[in-house]
């Protein structure tokens, strides 16, 4: 799941896509940074190498905004280690949104670029943060919807709990113990300018 | 990361579509515009999918209203729907029912008594869509009124223009036929002027409307010099059924002096896009090598019209959702 | 309408302005109004015992306002509007006297229909009505009606209004029969293959909006021929709602070769122009149709020179539903009897076109001469016809408050400075 998205899960209305951090709302922590990042992305590849024994017939699926950026770098680093490539795909998940009808305006759709067959691979779906588990359920349906792939297992940077849903990760970067009330966004270079993973706490910003 | 649309993304990420209604493209902003035509880009994958079906639009309900004959418009809007899991009811309304003294705020009412959330409508007469769009609470969509305003065929054009040329800002365009009747030229002509086209209109004077330069366009009767520097020619359709003889001495006349055929294509640039908003009158707006030529793009504006109006269909649907902001 | 004057309690109005240029005053005078007729007019008047007194402090006495153009609707259509109604909008718009057109059902092109309007036009008691007749049988431009029969039934005039007479030799024996009775022929100038299908003026309005125009050349081409006619013929024209500049020159020209031609426009023309029909707006639907702001300023500058004699204000209503169609099947038409004089005062003396004298010419002493109309104005001895209004109230149109059955108006929501106060017919307040 996005950052936008969790950050819209505690009532704050954002404009779809923009990145938006409220006056009240004070950074509490960096959780990650850009070499934490990078130490985690290491090591989940080399988790879906073994996991899978090697890379064929293996696809990745970055969710967009930030799960597509990550989909590409843990291929970079699948690279490195195979010196072969796996195929990459973004798949965009607003069609497949639960809440479509109870959100106005309706959000940007963003193209699905999966230029490949997925039935018979086995896919690693991508995303920053795994909350809910809402968006994960929109993937699989859109996934479901393409094809019939053998497996599709799950990649995420952040794990910071409270699902909603019976859905859990194959691939966690870091596991972060969360409050409801709190805030978790990922900023990726590629999008955000800079690699960090921040933790925002609502309840400081309520006492001020 | 690399993003296949070619629109900027940029320029989208924050736009929002906040319209209850689509009724032309002379009261949309240039970014409504681009908000329209990158959401269609988007929507263009579906229809390559074997399964060419998501489920956005599921539970709503879609009326195509039609007033006029139309195949291709009806199809594409059905099809839009269709990929969206909306359900679709399609009316062809005709006209004379109205003189037996129903009006069609009659039946607009009686359409809102099923609860339907969008209507489609096409109509002969200039306005409708915004008169319907004034008294109901559905979102209208405009598929065609008289002369005034035919947003989604302008909308195609301008994605299948996108899309062949990589951009539309700075392109050189012309609307070659019949401008008087046409209501795909006026919704290309909002279109293309304010995404930084400029547009040239030509045509015999008789199917020129009063003051057409006032749009801001170039006028010429010109033919020859009209095609010399478009890099994208757009015929209308001549429109027989709706002329009076008086504008045009003979359909010989306007092929032989306006008609585009090889010979006269001699005259454009090299990598031209030939757009026709269908149905082709072959042999009289268009010769059928030109029609079938390696310039025509007029089976690529087919194609590029259902992602335009699931496009469509989507951002009017989100409008006039009830709700407020997303919960996840 | 002598005989039936209603024998009512003497009234004083004092402490008004009168402006009445016709009896060359404008200036601090009360009124005594006895049996109906204009007893007296004097800087000061002292009430005596049982004379009712209307304060006029603040306000104009003006000379009531007299309609050249209105249709009633009846009989045929008495769901757009009846003789009661448009006889209540018009008390309520200052008006005394108006002159209903004779496109009903039936037409009224022959005697009896003449006396069945005035009959049922004396029934409701409230204006005084002067009837137009019909200058054709059936108003179908074939054969004329038997003008004399008309005239005698008490037609101020007549016309084929709604409609033009085109054919050139039928408009020649008209203008000649009518100069037998010394009353002018009303034409409604359009040439139908000009403006075949039109809906709104041709122009950047009607390109935009992708309707059909009707070129302002529609009317003009009429009107000259028209005029090439009345020099031929002698006869007296009367140019009904005149909407752009050709006509205005045309017209000019020919009063300076002494032609006896006389026209109107209408308030709408005055303060609208067609952009007024931008969004599809069908209350701003009206034929001729509002054209552009040169046509506007040249109405003006023609009322002002006085090439354009009166004002009149075409008070065309509709029902709700018929008006709530698409904008090619709507009617024509504006509801213009209650928003007259506010659109006036707000289009004419506001912006300084105008002064009271002239307005008092256009809206009540010019029509009244030109409808026939014997002893109109503030002097003694003459019946007591007048409009008490106040200059500056301001006031905002809403519709719904209309006593005409018409409420298409394209003023709905306008601010309006000038408002009537009190409308005096034969001395008992009408309105």
């Amino acid at each position: 799941m996005s950052a936008q998205s969790s950050s819209k899960s505690e009532q704050l209305r954002v404009p779809a896509g923009a990145i938006f951090v409220p006056a009240s709302a004070r950074e509490k922590a960096k959780l990650l940074d850009e070499d934490a990042i990078r130490r985690a992305l290491v090591r989940i590849a080399h988790e879906i190498i073994e996991h899978n024994k090697g890379t064929d017939r293996l696809a990745l699926i970055g969710i967009r905004t930030r799960g597509a950026v990550l989909a590409q770098r843990l291929a970079k680093e699948i690279e490195t280690i195979e010196r072969k490539p796996p195929t990459v795909g973004a798949l965009d998940i607003t069609l497949y949104r639960d809440d479509l009808s109870r959100i106005a305006p309706n959000p940007v759709v963003r193209a699905t670029d999966i230029s490949f067959d997925i039935t018979d691979l086995r896919l690693v779906l991508v995303d920053d943060v795994l909350f809910t588990g809402r968006t994960i359920r929109a993937a699989l349906d859109a996934l479901i919807d393409l094809g019939r792939p053998v497996a599709i297992q799950l990649a995420v940077l952040v794990d910071r709990g409270h699902r909603d849903l019976p859905i859990r990760a194959d691939y966690v970067g870091k596991n972060i113990p969360t409050s409801l009330k709190e805030r978790v966004e990922v900023r990726l270079q590629e999008t955000d300018g800079k690699d960090e993973v921040i933790i925002f706490g609502a309840e400081e910003a309520s006492n001020a | 990361m690399p993003d296949t649309a070619v629109i900027a993304p940029e320029a989208v990420q924050t736009a929002q579509w906040t319209k209850k209604d689509l009724l032309g493209l002379r009261e949309l902003s240039a970014d409504e515009i681009r908000l329209l035509l990158a959401t269609a880009e988007s929507f263009r994958e579906i229809s390559l999918r074997p399964i060419k079906k998501v489920p956005a639009l599921r539970g709503k309900t879609v009326v195509n209203l039609f007033f006029e004959p139309s195949t291709r418009t009806r199809t594409s809007f059905e099809l839009a729907a269709k990929r969206l899991s909306a359900d679709i009811l399609n009316i062809a309304a005709s006209t004379s029912s109205m003189t037996k003294g129903e009006t069609i705020l009659d039946t607009i009412k009686n359409l809102e008594a099923l609860k339907v959330d969008i209507i489609v409508i096409r109509h002969a007469a200039a306005g409708v869509p915004q008169m319907i769009a004034r008294h109901a609470r559905a979102s209208v969509i405009n598929a065609g009124d008289g002369a005034h305003e035919h947003p989604t065929q302008a909308l195609l054009d301008l994605l299948t223009i996108q899309e062949k040329k990589g951009r539309i800002e700075g392109l050189q365009v012309t609307i070659l036929g019949d401008l008087a009747h046409s209501r795909v030229a006026r919704s290309n002509i909002w279109g293309l002027t304010k995404l930084g086209a400029p547009v040239t209109v030509c045509g015999p004077p008789t199917l020129m409307p009063a003051q057409m330069e006032q749009l801001g366009v170039t006028v010429t009767f010109d033919v020859n010099e009209a095609i010399r520097h478009a890099d994208v020619l757009m015929l209308l359709r001549i429109q027989h059924e709706r002329q009076e003889v008086t504008l045009v001495p003979s359909l010989r006349e306007y092929r032989l002096r306006y008609g585009i055929d090889r010979d006269r294509l001699k005259f454009a640039k090299p990598d031209v896009l030939i757009m026709h908003p269908g149905p082709i009158n072959r042999g009289v707006e268009i010769d059928s090598s030109v029609a079938d030529g390696p310039h025509s793009v007029i089976l690529d504006q087919v194609t590029n019209g259902v992602a335009v109006r699931m496009a469509a269909l989507y951002l009017v649907a989100g409008a006039s959702n009830g709700g407020g902001a997303a919960d996840e | 309408m002598a005989g039936e004057r209603p024998m009512s309690k003497p009234l004083l109005i004092v402490g008004g302005t009168v402006v009445d240029p016709a009896a060359k005053r404008d200036g601090r005078f009360d009124v005594l109004i006895e049996d109906g007729l204009i007893a007296d007019v004097h800087p000061s008047l002292k009430a005596l015992d049982g004379v009712d007194v209307i304060d006029a402090k603040g306000k104009l006495v003006l000379p009531g306002f007299v309609d050249l153009h209105v249709h009633f609707r009846q009989p045929g259509r008495e769901d757009k509007e009846t003789i009661e109604t448009g006889s209540q909008a018009a008390a309520r718009g200052g008006f005394t006297a108006v002159c209903p057109m004779p496109n009903t059902d039936p037409v009224v092109d022959h005697g009896g229909a003449v006396e069945w309007v005035t009959h049922e036009a004396r029934r409701v008691g409230l204006v005084d009505v002067h009837p137009i007749g019909a200058l054709t049988k059936g108003q179908h431009g074939q054969e004329l009606t038997d003008f004399g029969e008309l005239f005698d039934a008490g037609c101020a005039a007549l016309s084929d209004d709604g409609k033009p007479l085109i054919n050139p030799l039928l408009m020649r024996r008209a203008l000649e029969y009518s100069k037998v009775f010394g009353r002018p022929v009303i034409q409604h100038a359009e040439d139908p293959s000009l403006s075949a299908g039109g809906v709104i003026h041709e122009g950047v309005v009607s390109t935009t909006l992708g309707l059909r125009g009707i070129p302002a050349e529609s009317e003009a081409t009429i009107v000259a021929r028209d005029l090439a006619l009345v020099a031929l013929t002698g006869g007296w024209l009367h140019v009904a709602h005149v909407s752009c500049a050709e006509s205005v020159e045309l017209i000019r020209h020919a009063k300076r070769q002494g032609a006896h031609v006389t026209c109107e426009v209408t308030p709408h023309h005055l303060a609208l122009t067609h952009e007024a029909v931008e969004g599809f707006r069908t209350e701003a639907k009206v034929n001729p149709p509002l054209r552009g702001d040169d046509d506007r300023l040249a109405l003006i500058e023609g009322l002002k020179d006085g090439t354009i004699d009166c004002i009149a204000t075409d008070h065309a209503p509709h029902t709700d539903w018929e008006k709530d169609a698409d904008f090619d099947t709507a009617p024509f038409g504006i509801s213009g009897l209650e928003t007259a004089f506010g659109v006036c005062v707000t289009t004419l003396i506001e912006a300084g076109h105008l002064s009271w004298g002239q307005l008092v010419q256009s809206l009540s002493i010019n029509p009244s001469r030109i409808a026939g109309i014997n002893g109109h104005g503030l002097v003694k001895g003459q019946p007591a016809n007048l409009t008490l209004v106040d200059p500056k109230a301001t006031w905002i149109v809403d519709p719904k408050q209309f006593v005409s059955k018409g409420t298409n108006t394209p003023f709905a929501g306008a601010r309006l400075s000038g408002r009537v106060v009190k409308t005096i017919r034969q001395g008992t307040v009408i309105g």
